[in-house]
């Protein structure tokens, strides 16, 4: 929660915003971009950000201010680019004015801090010059193949290698260094069989145009460059998406701290800056920077990061609190026990990093396959070399052109674009389905499960408490309740709110939210309270059975003593997805931090049989291990900081819309909706794209055993290298295009009307 | 013959000038915010940004 929302912002005082701002500035200012011409360059976003007026409103206001060189807003990103002449001054005055026009300054996160992206950039120059040069060569071979001879065919070879050598050299650049760097830790991947027949296609053309006299294959070569360039493109294109994305939703951690001097002054200090013994302020709807002890003041805090449970703790003198918990109703001055990097949230992020190196042994399809396709395309592009050196008494010049054509011909674009293009399409519908998506491998892992874990507090259920027995009477009783709950942003208060949200609110006066108990306030002379049952029953009337539960009472001083239930609510969809995972045969089980009554009652509700309770963070990672070593592949579906580590050791992820920053960041997937059961599109997704891929395999090997028996027997010319070669990519392109029509409401139609595969086919 | 001596160069100049087009334009940022672009244009303005 960032401070300023509105029913906090009312009754805390100015330095919360100070703090906030203060944190901000220092994380702009520490990666702002001096300019050569001493100007500085900020980085600021803006989510409120949303039409063409809203660009014009920015631009022409903060323009117009002294110190400001340029502004320029960008939409796609929600950020503002600002150069400033007098960087110290007029920073903190820029955002003064962002945030009285309505547009809140952020911090844009890291990942979207680099507007240019020179990876995607240097990718497209090169899909642009191959695209350029494989529709000219390809115009210059029409001619040969259809007849052209001598002279003509010599020129047209010329000017093909003319076009060729570089581009090759300039394009191919992606696929040398993976191959390079594949052979150098002695893998295999898809890139080596494509540099090989690129590098060996284009060697053999050069040295058949100018001293052999046969057929040249520079189309061949610098068309399959394109092909694999667009895929790659893609693919690149749909990683950076979802990780903006994800970072555009996240929350604003704390990154510094409060603290209170000797003589009383508060200043801002970053993370590392922060000692233990260092006493710091922390305001009421901000997160506790550093682990420390309570030395002044009172609150409740939401520590659903570290226990997963929902309902907060109140603190008091002495009490300790985690870096990174919430600190919901009342200012409280801390004492730091640990520096920042030895924190609570410091150790779940090691966690993390060292569950997501055990993770990276995954080895993508397109990388099992080459390895097992490579050494197959080596051993008969050999078998030819041998067998013409036989057939042909010893020329070496005959066997070395069939072997290298052999080479040629297997090194089709189709098995490059196989697994691509179907992840892009894939990606595509689930982002318009309201999932995000990491990278390609994540689906492949997706449809490899056999269990589910899910969280309970944030997954299953929404973590906000629901009123499930009103206690309070309608009438007077409800009103005045009504005027109490409306007061806080206490989670329960606001159940409350909700459930009695028709009644006729009444003023009372001298209302104060106490914090660790309730609100307090007074009607007609008599003192009212709503909160902890036992704070409440202080002014009511004697209570036979105090309940131990975490419901909320309310009470009128002398008054009877009402006492509303709360529950949990389910998530929209939760029991509908275990329903929809169990009829897959994929066991569903619960890992919850929370304590066992509670955990069950879920349970039930979704029909969970299986479930773990009071589970740490460092648990939930040990139960993974132990499935994952007994041969499982698990499901992970959790929201919260205490999930994190189990988000990022699982066999795959997926992280609901209100997740933490940190569960978001481990998670493969992240859900952009509320409702649960697309973790089960998301599985059929995954399943069907396995399929799809395997299909595009399947696609492009029958080319192969059509084309191979040509090239060994010496048939192969240029016109039939370029025909499969186009006709493969397009079928498997088209193939692939069949995911689009995947829709979250009904099951997949595994076999689609031929005549809109052939539509789309068509449209490539 | 002659006239492909003529023709061919100038088809593969076009061509570059093309490429060379769309590389500019890709080096000088006219793909960073294709949506801020788009809303642009809908505004009226007397005086254009000093980009």
């Amino acid at each position: 929660m960032s401070c300023c929302a509105p029913n906090i912002a009312n009754t805390i005082a100015n330095d919360v915003c100070d703090s906030d701002r203060a944190a901000l500035l220092h994380d702009l200012r520490s990666h702002a971009r001096p300019l050569a011409d001493g100007n500085v360059n900020y980085q600021i976003a803006a989510p409120s950000m949303h039409c063409g007026h809203c660009i014009a409103t920015l631009e022409g206001e903060i323009s117009k201010m002294p110190g400001v060189e340029k502004v320029r807003a960008n939409l796609s990103l929600r950020q503002v680019s600002i150069t400033l002449h007098a960087p110290e001054l007029s920073l903190a005055r820029v955002l003064e004015t962002m945030d009285s026009l309505g547009f809140k300054p952020q911090s844009p996160g890291d990942v979207a801090r680099q507007v240019e992206d020179p990876a995607l950039k240097s990718l497209i120059r090169a899909l642009a010059v191959a695209g350029f040069a494989s529709a000219n060569i390809m115009l210059l071979s029409l001619p040969v193949w259809s007849g052209a001879a001598g002279a003509t065919e010599s020129l047209f070879h010329f000017i093909s290698a003319l076009i060729a050598v570089p581009t090759v050299a300039y394009s191919g650049q992606p696929f040398f260094r993976s191959a390079w760097s594949a052979l150098k830790h002695r893998n295999m991947n898809m890139d080596v069989p494509i540099s090989l027949g690129v590098l060996l296609a284009t060697v053999m053309s050069l040295y058949e145009s100018f001293l052999g006299g046969g057929s040249a294959y520079f189309d061949a070569a610098v068309s399959l460059l394109f092909f694999l360039l667009i895929g790659r493109t893609l693919d690149y294109m749909m990683r950076n998406r979802a990780r903006q994305a994800a970072s555009r939703l996240a929350l604003l951690a704390a990154k510094g701290g409060m603290v209170v001097g000797a003589n009383g002054a508060l200043t801002y200090l970053p993370l590392e800056g922060i000692k233990p013994g260092m006493i710091l302020r922390v305001a009421a709807g901000e997160r506790f920077p550093v682990d420390g002890t309570v030395v002044d003041g009172s609150s409740d805090v939401d520590r659903a990061l570290v226990t997963g449970e929902s309902a907060p703790i109140a603190v008091q003198l002495d009490s300790s609190v985690e870096a990174g918990t919430l600190n919901l109703t009342g200012s409280v001055d801390l004492r730091a026990t640990r520096p920042a990097d030895q924190s609570f949230l410091a150790e779940i992020t090691q966690m993390m990093a060292a569950a997501e190196n055990g993770r990276s042994t995954y080895m993508q399809l397109s990388d099992r396959m080459a390895r097992a396709y490579a050494p197959v395309v080596h051993i008969l592009a050999l078998t030819t070399f041998v067998g013409w050196m036989i057939y042909s008494h010893g020329s070496i010049h005959a066997s070395l052109t069939a072997a290298v054509s052999v080479l040629i011909i297997t090194c089709p674009c189709a098995l490059g674009l196989a697994v691509p293009v179907a992840h892009v399409v894939s990606a595509g519908r689930l982002f318009a389905a309201g999932i995000l998506m990491k990278d390609g491998s994540a689906l492949e892992r997706l449809a490899a499960i056999d269990e589910a874990a899910f969280d309970k507090t944030g997954t299953l259920t929404t973590g906000e408490p629901t009123v499930r027995k009103l206690g309070i009477p309608a009438g007077e009783a409800a009103g005045l309740a009504k005027a109490l709950a409306l007061r806080s942003a206490h989670p329960g208060a606001k159940a409350i709110a909700t459930a009695i949200a028709g009644a006729a609110t009444n003023s009372v006066f001298d209302l104060r939210e106490v914090p660790g108990h309730g609100v307090q306030g007074v009607f007609g002379g008599r003192a009212l309270r709503l909160g902890r049952a036992t704070w409440v029953a202080e002014i009511a009337l004697p209570v036979a059975h105090m309940p131990v539960d975490t419901g909320v009472a309310f009470a009128i001083a002398g008054g009877p003593f009402y006492y509303s239930t709360l529950s949990e609510r389910l998530r929209k969809g939760a029991a509908a997805t275990i329903e929809n995972f169990a009829a897959k045969g994929i066991k569903s089980c619960i890992l919850s931090g929370d304590a066992a009554l509670q955990v069950q009652m879920v349970a039930k509700a979704c029909s969970i049989t299986a479930f773990h309770s009071g589970l740490k963070p460092g648990d939930k990672l040990a139960f993974l291990k132990n499935r994952a070593d007994a041969g499982k592949h698990v499901l992970m579906v959790g929201d919260g900081l205490n999930d994190a580590p189990a988000l990022a050791a699982a066999h795959v992820s997926i992280a609901p819309a209100n997740a933490s920053d940190v569960g978001r960041t481990a998670a493969d997937f992240v859900l952009t909706t509320d409702d649960l059961t697309m973790v089960n599109f998301a599985h059929m997704t995954a399943l069907k794209t396995a399929r799809i891929v395997k299909e595009n395999f399947a696609l492009a090997i029958i080319y192969n055993v059509f084309a191979v028996p040509l090239a060994m027997a010496g048939q192969l010319n240029p016109l039939i290298a370029a025909i499969a070669m186009s006709s493969s990519s397009i079928i498997v392109v088209g193939n692939s295009l069949r995911l689009q029509l995947l829709s979250p409401k009904r099951e997949p139609d595994l076999s689609q009307p031929q005549s809109q595969t052939n539509s789309k086919v068509a449209h490539a | 013959m002659n006239g492909l001596l003529i023709l061919i160069p100038v088809a593969l100049g076009l061509g570059a000038l093309g490429l060379g087009a769309f590389l500019w334009s890709l080096s000088s940022g006219q793909y960073e915010d294709l949506e801020g672009a788009a809303s642009r244009i809908l505004e009226d303005r007397e005086d254009p940004p000093s980009a």
